[in-house]
């Protein structure tokens, strides 16, 4: 059995389809049609992307490797379009496309009222294609274009609402950050073709060894491993996109995109790109520890303390999304002890679980009329008993109860980071330890102050809508006075936008369950955010289920001496409810449940008491203010005075209007030969003659 | 005496001949609001007369009447994109043509003749053939410059390009005379080889210098370009965009059959001068068509700098220039359709929409159609990843691989220049406000509609996938 190119082929195009259906034919096929194709490419690929993990892990199938169209060639450098389908790609493309398919259907319910409806749909379509061409690429220029065009969309979605200030504000810093590793990223790829000569990753990673030994001289004495160059110049794109710090700012305020972006995009896909990518390479970073160090510290800083910003957070969305930081943190720790298995394991498992979550929370948001912040929520689970238990689901997933999926994958992470020999592994096994400390002490926080305690919110059975000035052009206005059962509404409406829904805590209607299309990817994706974990943790992360899809060096194969004590599943978990890290849990949601459900003033006392490390962590450690001060104030000041210095004088002045005004000059002159005279041109056609017998009387005849 | 053989491989232009020649008869008893009758017949005219050349295309090259007319690869190729273009200039030009009542049947039967004149002088094996072909396409172009009659602007065109045409036909016709006097025959293929052997190599070469006059006036070559802008700016739009088309093709299958088929033993003379012409026609097209402010006159410099392109490609002397040249001449031909083609859908009655200016906030009132100017814009432009990006990089490339990387440079540095005037027409569109007052009406012609856009899109496929044309136009010329 073996990879067929055309299906491999349609994967990649069913959704792109979809999205030029709905994008460029969406007035005229209407919501229902632009949804329905939409899902239904997704649907598709989906389905075959099944069937390809299937032919791949149970049929037998050789790995697929091949080119599928050049599109040109110049030198040693070309640019194709190739797909390298191993049970690495085979698992991404399954969670890129399962994940993508259950946002696709809550977008029905959860863009019921929103006006760019198609819009929304052929992005989310143009996303999931690009993913797709990331993921499946063989080569670095495609895996660059698809990088770019995650990007992009990403981009366009957070700004979605485009009339929001502050979501223009929040896609602007997405994109300049990302530019920021992309730079990086770009001079990667260009010193992958400089070292290696090739953009094909068989190539490239068969020819891997060939750099040890091999320097870059920055300098007359200053010689760069080869390998370590190239590692931390890839690892700098994937921190962009990836959110890595110091280049996760850009993540929590990616939330001012509609909710489904943020599971998909913004939690379960795009940002694992990073991931996926480093773990792709590995048979370079395994050239170079010290590149691995790099990014284990980096991953653990993140893992750690993004996580304690999430503690003080009170908007829904942004708790979920600290969360997310925090568990990429987890990911790139495990790359960097060599566990990339353990890193894409824990990416499948925390796309399942964290979609849930914010998918979740998008449902909280929905039933609370566009209201985010946790302070005017409270006691919601007798109204959504299904987001109730599903996202209960999800948290336990994410704090890593025993026998969740998300304990198999985040369990293995730490005890591979506790294996591990290299530099910076302690200070690494003391903030992933923490981390779970931390992801469980916001988490129960985040699920008492939503769903237990007293409601904190009132309903003021208000039906005096003639006055409230809906803004219906605005695009997203709620849909309150319907009542209908798919009167789903449309969220996260600022709350100065909409008058009559400003005052914080004032339903005008009791919260209600989500209608089905809601609900229904959050049951699917409970499932797996409780079972994947179980079923496939003995073969996926022991049984070395990738096989050459990521090379681990021998001395470095920390995964491999834990499949050692490895003896199933069920041992597995059973051991872990004796482990530090569920003693840190138990810890954790003893503390939040004493604090939310028993004592809710002791929150405040705990505030006032710890005021500098609350203003510390309410701050998000002074990051944002450092990079607005010195980059985007700097920047600005840098470029006024390039701009008045060198821009207005030299190159304006000189190089510009001068060249422009020479070049206006001689076309001024020009011009003026073309008289219109019919006599002037008979004399310039004449005059060439001659200059061409004249060329031929001086130049040619000599040559003969 | 002509054999069956012979009028099989004529067939395609023979029967475009009696096919012009019924639709001539028949135009003269319709009525005038049956004048749809006509053209759709003669859109159907062309489309069988390409499916006679692609249906009859023998698998080598063959020759009638004792190589007269030669039928290979290289004819083939350019023939049916000439017809092709023909046939997307019917449907654009329809619109305009009825707004203007310029309708007539002569509009049709003067492009057919023109087109027949393509397709023999793609065809050529004799300088006569190569000279029967030029008139039958320069004469019926006059004509159809003139269409508007009562214009005085495209009668002064129609004036000057027939003069200045005239000259060149002579100077042409005085080159051929001196190579016949050199070598003693009319035969192209008998003219190779036969430089070694002349008594007066001097005389041969003077010959070729008065041909390569004629073929870069054919051309619009700088300093033999200067008939372009009047022309294309004083023809009604409909013919412009005929006159920026299939004659392109037919010039580079002229220079093809005269430099390379008859004189190609004189290349080290003409590469030469072909570059010489090539950097001026580079250096004057594109910096004069900065200073222009009508678009049609913009356009004409354009195809002046074009030509420079398709040179760099000739310049090369080997089959890898001359499918370059050749693939540059059909992206140009389809280009040029494109960003004519936009605005004679925007024109209307009393309105010409060929000032930059009209172009003024196009995107807010029609963004499909400013999106289509765009891709044709970007094109021209040689703007990555479409059509013309690679056209560009194939003639650079031939250019180099030539040994001539001066020369690729300037053409790279004119490129970079030539990208201001496009981005222009570009910026307009997106960023400029639309003029208060102004309104933009598209020609509801649905062909107009449909098939520009496919004409446009197809600017962008075949920059995504140009592999299967390029290899075809390799073929064409096989080492």
């Amino acid at each position: 059995m073996t990879l067929s190119t055309s299906i491999l082929l349609i994967i990649a195009l069913a959704p792109l389809a979809g999205c030029l259906l709905a994008g460029f034919l969406g007035k005229a096929i209407g919501r229902a049609g632009a949804h329905g194709a939409t899902i239904l490419g997704v649907a598709v690929s989906c389905a075959l992307s099944f069937w390809v993990l299937y032919q791949l892990v149970w049929g037998g199938a050789p790995v697929y490797n091949q080119n599928v169209y050049t599109w040109f060639e110049i030198g040693r450098f070309s640019a194709s379009v190739g797909f390298l389908v191993d049970r690495l790609t085979a698992m991404m493309m399954v969670v890129v496309t399962f994940v993508s398919l259950l946002v696709h259907v809550y977008t029905i319910g959860y863009m019921a009222d929103d006006d760019g409806y198609q819009r929304f749909f052929s992005y989310i379509s143009l996303f999931t294609f690009s993913m797709l061409m990331l993921v499946m690429s063989n080569n670095f220029m495609q895996l660059f274009f698809g990088w770019e065009a995650v990007g992009l969309v990403s981009y366009l979605l957070i700004g979605f609402w485009y009339k929001r200030p502050t979501a223009i504000f929040a896609n602007l810093k997405a994109f300049l950050v990302n530019r920021v590793g992309d730079f990086g990223f770009l001079l990667g790829i260009a010193a992958v073709l400089y070292f290696l000569g090739t953009l094909d990753y068989g190539t490239a990673f068969a020819s891997a060894g060939s750099l040890v030994g091999r320097t870059l001289q920055v300098t007359q004495n200053t010689h760069w491993d080869a390998a370590t160059v190239i590692c931390v110049l890839l690892f700098i794109g994937a921190m962009g996109k990836s959110a890595q710090v110091p280049l996760h700012v850009w993540l929590p305020d990616s939330m001012e995109g509609p909710t489904p972006i943020s599971a998909l995009i913004h939690a379960a896909t795009m940002v694992t790109a990073g991931i996926f990518m480093v773990a792709r390479m590995s048979p370079l970073y395994e050239l170079s520890d010290g590149a691995l160090s790099f990014v284990m510290v980096i991953g653990a800083t993140g893992a750690l303390f993004t996580g304690l910003i999430g503690i003080v957070q009170n908007d829904i969305k942004r708790v979920v999304a600290y969360s997310t930081l925090s568990q990429l943190g987890y990911m790139t720790v495990a790359l960097g002890v060599s566990a990339y298995a353990g890193a894409v394991f824990h990416l499948m498992t925390h796309a399942f679980f964290k979609a849930l979550l914010f998918l979740g929370a998008g449902s909280v948001i929905i039933a609370m009329h566009h209201e985010q912040d946790m302070r005017y929520m409270g006691g919601l689970r007798k109204y959504m008993p299904v987001t109730w238990i599903t996202m209960w689901i999800g948290s336990l997933a994410l704090v890593a109860i025993p026998f969740t999926s998300g304990f198999y994958s985040k369990d293995a992470i730490i005890e591979a980071v506790g294996a591990s020999h290299r530099w910076g592994s302690g200070y690494a096994y003391f903030c992933v330890l923490a981390g779970a400390f931390v992801t469980a002490l916001y988490t129960f926080r985040q699920m008492y102050l939503t769903f237990h305690g007293k409601e904190r919110f009132v309903v003021v059975h208000d039906h005096g809508h003639g006055r409230h000035a809906h803004d219906h052009a605005h695009g997203h206005a709620a849909a309150h006075g319907h009542g209908g059962a798919d009167a789903a509404v449309s969220p996260e409406e600022h709350p100065s936008d909409e008058p009559g829904h400003g005052e914080p805590g004032v339903l005008h209607h009791p919260p209600k369950e989500s209608p089905w299309v809601v609900t229904l990817p959050l049951v699917l994706l409970a499932i797996p955010s409780l079972l994947v974990g179980f079923l496939t943790v003995g073969p996926v992360l022991f049984g070395g289920w990738f096989g050459q899809a990521v090379r681990v060096e021998e001395a470095n194969d920390v995964l491999g001496e834990l499949a050692r004590e490895f003896h199933g599943a069920t041992a597995m978990a059973l051991h872990g409810f004796w482990s530090l890290p569920f003693g840190l849990v138990v810890l954790a949601f003893a503390i939040t449940t004493y604090i939310y459900l028993f004592n809710p003033a002791l929150a405040g006392r705990i505030k006032r008491a710890l005021k500098p490390l609350y203003v510390v962590l309410d701050r998000k450690y002074w990051f944002d203010t450092v990079y607005f001060a010195v980059f985007a104030r700097g920047g600005v000041a840098l470029g006024r005075a390039l701009w008045k210095g060198g821009d207005a004088a030299v190159i304006d002045g000189a190089l510009v209007n001068g060249s422009a005004g020479l070049v206006e000059r001689i076309a001024a002159g020009m011009r003026r030969l073309q008289s219109g005279y019919l006599y002037h041109y008979a004399v310039a056609m004449i005059l060439g003659l001659v200059l061409l017998l004249g060329g031929y009387w001086l130049i040619g005849q000599n040559g003969q | 005496m002509p054999n069956l053989t012979d009028l099989l491989i004529l067939l395609p232009e023979l029967y475009l001949t009696a096919a012009a020649c019924l639709l001539l008869l028949l135009d003269a008893f319709i009525r005038p609001e049956q004048r749809n009758v006509l053209h759709w017949l003669s859109l159907a005219v062309v489309l069988v007369a390409i499916y006679l050349v692609v249906a009859n295309q023998p698998p080598f090259p063959v020759t009638a009447y004792g190589g007269m007319f030669v039928r290979d690869g290289v004819a083939e190729i350019l023939k049916v994109f000439a017809l092709l273009c023909t046939a997307l200039v019917f449907v654009y030009a329809r619109p305009y043509l009825a707004d203007r009542k310029l309708y007539v049947g002569e509009f049709y039967t003067l492009a057919i003749f023109a087109t027949l004149g393509v397709m023999l002088l793609v065809s050529a094996g004799n300088l006569v053939m190569v000279y029967l072909g030029l008139e039958l396409l320069t004469l019926s172009s006059y004509a159809l410059v003139a269409l508007n009659r009562d214009s005085a602007q495209s009668s002064e065109a129609a004036i000057k390009y027939f003069v200045l045409g005239a000259l060149a036909s002579g100077m042409l016709l005085y080159g051929m005379s001196m190579v016949y006097g050199a070598t003693g025959t009319l035969a192209l293929a008998q003219l190779h080889g036969a430089a070694a052997h002349t008594a007066m190599p001097n005389l041969l070469v003077f010959g070729l210098i008065f041909v390569i006059v004629g073929i870069g006036f054919k051309l619009g070559a700088a300093p033999f370009h200067m008939w372009i802008p009047d022309v294309y700016q004083g023809s009604p739009t409909a013919v412009t965009v005929f006159i920026g088309s299939a004659p392109k093709l037919a010039a580079f299958g002229m220079a093809y059959r005269l430099l390379e088929t008859g004189l190609g033993d004189l290349a080290p003379h003409w590469q030469q001068m072909l570059a010489a012409l090539a950097v001026l026609s580079l250096a004057i097209g594109n910096l004069v068509a900065i200073v222009q402010s009508n678009l049609k006159r913009l356009l004409a410099y354009s195809t002046i700098s074009h030509m420079g392109y398709l040179l760099l490609g000739l310049v090369n002397a080997g089959p890898e220039g001359y499918a370059a040249a050749m693939f540059y001449a059909i992206s140009y031909a389809l280009m040029s359709t494109a960003a004519f083609g936009v605005i004679l859908a925007l024109a209307r009655a009393g309105f010409e929409c060929e000032e930059i200016d009209d172009f003024k906030g196009l995107n807010q009132r029609s963004p499909w159609l400013a999106f289509l100017m765009m891709l044709a814009m970007f094109s021209l432009a040689g703007v990555p990843p479409l059509f013309g990006f690679f056209a560009k990089l194939l003639v650079l490339q031939a250019a180099i691989h030539a040994g001539m990387l001066w020369l690729a440079i300037v053409g790279a540095v004119f490129a970079i220049v030539g990208l201001y005037y496009y981005l222009r027409v570009v910026k307009v569109m997106y960023f400029d406000k639309p003029v208060e007052g102004s309104e933009v009406r598209v020609q509801p012609d649905a062909g107009l509609r449909v098939l520009l856009s496919v004409n446009a899109l197809v600017l962008l496929a075949l920059g995504l996938y140009w592999g299967p044309l390029l290899g075809w136009c390799r073929a064409a010329f096989p080492g």
